[in-house]
């Protein structure tokens, strides 16, 4: 056994570490999370270069066809750099749907200019309830129209295509199609911005079954708790350097246990997030039977998790660390942002409480 | 990443679990319940009968009687263990802890001497590392030793010494140069503990048992050729012991804290709450799947430490994130037990209502020793603050 990276994983994450940081430093953060949509049409052709954007697809539609493992090297590395704009939507959210449910055809037509990096999609799933259980999605499509609303979609005014996740299937929507309309909801984060959606009979191309959701989904949500954790990294790795350099009372603050206990719980939370999230990964990869819970515990832990984490370093940065110059509240905004994507940890407390309460199916103890 | 397990360790396994089903005894259940001093030759029989079989210290290099595990193969070996029920070993700690430490330091005659009747159980270990003015600041120990015609003259008092009462021999960590710096004037001393001037006496804890003892030293003779490591060298040799004991423990504890967080989701259904199953309570929905999460966690973290250490290394600092992870689980499990069973969470063993014998009590009560015994969780944030996130040290 082996819950290390092989040499091509580590690799991979080295190659993405380089990548964002001289593609996407900081200073490129904040000047695109100040435009309306934090994408970049430069930065997106170089992801598209390095065969970011077709990771985990087939090579057939001109994809990497890499593992979710290795995904999830990925989605830390662009989480630690804060990346704006659709990658997540695009890829990962909507790439992921499209290759689960769309036949040969649609995969040639939506899915390959995806992964060539020539267009962008989303996923649109919340409604007014905010609620991410698929029982309350109330929206349907009637002789391929759509009429209603979705909310909370993220990316929509970049996308060329919107995902429709509706009671009666899965559908697929031309952004300019007409009945169409993207309204900002202005959030937290502003490297994700998120938009309301109106359909007026908006005709949309049916993908699939609901029920081919659960996979794309998981692997949505294990990609985004990995993002998560890249996050909690970076703000530790600031946290400890602060830490080190600021100085009170003639010594640096980091000689303090008060500080030093601080720091030494962000890492504890930080590695067993990530334990939490590489397992569900590798669970997703091979099929494992306990490939959900280990999705829920991952997301449940990421979580909770990231909102201590960042709590924790701007309290140790004090004052510098309420300012708006200081990186780590553009780390915190995306942490509570994401924190509720996909269903927040109460929620996936609930999942796993159906999975090893409910059902006696699932066992703790391994053969 | 490979999470199945190697060819070689599914062999390991195999060979092992088959040698366990034909040798574990099958009355350990009778025993468990007495007290340790009535059980320990039972303890110390399983043990040599696991020596003979070759598995009594699997982790330890072939040419002193181990098998050269991995420590993933360690890991396989502890689930085995638990999985059968498999009683403890007698010697504990000179498997665990002290016998590598003399692996590592030990001269060739030191060796030859102690380790084989540290397999064998023919002789118990105990470690002589706290005293009453040295916890947490364990370099601060004031036992003297001076040496005096080949041998130290040995004076002061040990305290929480596990297997103090039935050990032969003791790893004493002795002050040997009162005039250097506290971390530097220490020496390690291997002590027969049937010396003359050695008096060992119970110490009861707040479970009621005395698992510990307190050990007083009256100019005690020891032979100088029972220093272990070098004179004035003996904190590295302890710290070596300490890693030992952070690194390997937690492996052991991964299927008793699923055992116990299974056990409290099957009590959950037939525990009443509200006129419904406690298992329909929201709340206790919420809490059953927070620490069911958490004890995954833990088998995850140390899958992950295991990955990082080389295959052969000693336990590094990566074992006071275990030691704090699981150390303060167990005390949420814990108080999660007591929420779910409500007023029948107090009852003790001897109790004929209690559930499950008593052992939700005990272990509310013995949980709380978990973050200090060990290192206490406030000396392990300061080891990860210093080594591995290098900052500086506050003391």
């Amino acid at each position: 056994m082996q819950f290390g990276l092989n040499e091509s994983q580590q690799f991979l994450r080295d190659s993405a570490r380089k990548f964002f940081a001289g593609e996407c430093p900081i200073a490129e953060v904040r000047r695109l999370m100040e435009t309306d949509t934090a994408f970049d049409a430069k930065l997106w052709a170089k992801l598209a270069e390095q065969g970011y954007t077709g990771i985990i697809f087939p090579e057939e539609f001109g994809g990497v066809g890499l593992g979710i493992v290795e995904l999830i090297l990925l989605m830390e590395e662009a989480g630690n750099a804060l990346l704006p704009g659709p990658f997540f939507s695009t890829v990962v959210m909507a790439g992921a749907l499209l290759d689960a449910l769309a036949t040969q055809d649609q995969k040639k037509k939506h899915l390959a200019p995806i992964c060539r990096g020539e267009r962008r999609s989303t996923v649109a799933f919340l409604e007014a309830e905010g609620s991410w259980d698929l029982a309350d999605v109330r929206l349907t499509a009637a002789n391929g129209r759509l009429l209603g609303e979705k909310l909370f979609v993220p990316d929509a005014a970049v996308a060329d295509w919107i995902l429709v996740v509706a009671r009666n299937g899965v559908f697929l929507v031309d952004s300019k199609a007409p009945g169409i309309r993207v309204e900002p909801m202005r959030s937290m984060d502003l490297t994700r911005k998120l938009y309301s959606l109106q359909f007026d009979n908006t005709p949309a191309e049916k993908l699939g079954e609901t029920t081919g959701l659960s996979r794309p989904r998981a692997i949505a949500t294990a990609a985004l708790a990995a993002e998560m954790v890249g996050g909690m990294q970076r703000t530790l790795d600031i946290t400890v350097e602060y830490a080190k350099t600021r100085k009170q009372f003639g010594k640096p603050i980091g000689s303090f246990q008060a500080v030093q206990h601080q720091c030494a719980d962000m890492y504890l939370e930080t590695e067993s997030a990530r334990s939490a999230v590489y397992y569900a990964a590798w669970a997703l990869e091979h099929h494992a039977p306990d490939a959900a819970a280990a999705v829920s515990i991952a997301k449940l832990y990421a979580s909770d998790a990231s909102r201590t984490v960042g709590n924790r370093g701007i309290q140790v940065h004090g004052g510098m660390g309420f300012t708006w110059e200081n990186d780590l509240h553009l780390y915190y905004r995306r942490a509570k942002s994401s924190e509720t994507m996909f269903g927040d940890a109460t929620f996936h407390r609930e999942r796993l409480a159906r999975l090893i309460i409910d059902v006696e199916a699932l066992s703790a103890e391994r053969a | 990443m490979d999470l199945n397990l190697t060819p070689e360790e599914v062999a390991f396994r195999d060979q092992f679990r088959a040698w366990l089903q034909a040798n574990v005894p099958k009355d350990w259940t009778e025993w468990r319940e007495k007290p340790l001093d009535e059980s320990f030759p039972y303890l110390r029989a399983w043990q040599r009968k696991l020596h003979e079989g070759g598995w009594a210290a699997v982790s330890w290099p072939a040419e002193y009687g181990g098998r050269g595990a991995t420590l993933m193969q360690q890991a396989i070996f502890w689930d085995e263990m638990a999985r059968l029920e498999a009683p403890p070993m007698a010697n504990a700690l000179g498997l665990g802890l002290i016998g590598p430490t003399i692996i590592a330091y030990g001269t060739a005659a030191q060796k030859r001497r102690f380790i084989p009747k540290i397999l064998s159980a023919e002789e118990i270990w105990c470690q002589g590392f706290s005293e009453p003015n040295a916890g947490s600041d364990l370099a601060a120990l004031q036992t003297q030793a001076r040496l005096e015609d080949g041998h130290y003259i040995v004076n002061g008092q040990k305290v929480w010494t596990s297997y103090g009462w039935v050990g032969d021999w003791c790893e004493l960590v002795v002050r040997t140069d009162p005039m250097a710096p506290k971390h530097k004037g220490l020496t390690v001393l291997l002590v027969d503990m049937k010396s003359p001037g050695v008096e060992v006496r119970p110490l009861r804890q707040m479970t009621g048992e005395s698992e510990f003892n307190e050990i007083f030293f009256r100019d005690v003779r020891v032979p100088a050729e029972n220093v272990l490591g070098k004179v004035n060298d003996g904190w590295n040799v302890a710290v070596s012991t300490l890693m030992h004991e952070r690194g390997a423990y937690g492996a052991r504890l991964i299927l008793i804290f699923q055992r116990n967080i299974n056990r409290l989701i099957e009590l959950s259904r037939c525990i009443q709450r509200n006129s419904l199953p406690a298992s329909q309570d929201p709340v206790l929905r919420q809490k059953l799947a927070q620490c069911y999460a958490e004890v995954e966690i833990m088998r995850l973290n140390q899958l992950r430490a295991f990955s990082r250490i080389t295959p052969t290394g000693a336990p590094g600092p990566e074992g006071s994130i275990q030691k704090l992870f699981w150390s303060e689980l167990n005390q949420r499990l814990q108080q999660l037990a007591q929420e779910l069973l409500g007023p029948y969470g107090q009852l003790l063993s001897s109790d004929a209502h209690a559930i499950d014998k008593g052992i939700w009590s005990y272990g509310y009560l013995r949980s709380r020793g978990n973050t200090i015994e060990a290192g206490t969780s406030e000396v392990q944030r300061n080891i990860i603050g210093h080594l591995v996130l290098g900052l500086p040290r506050s003391y």
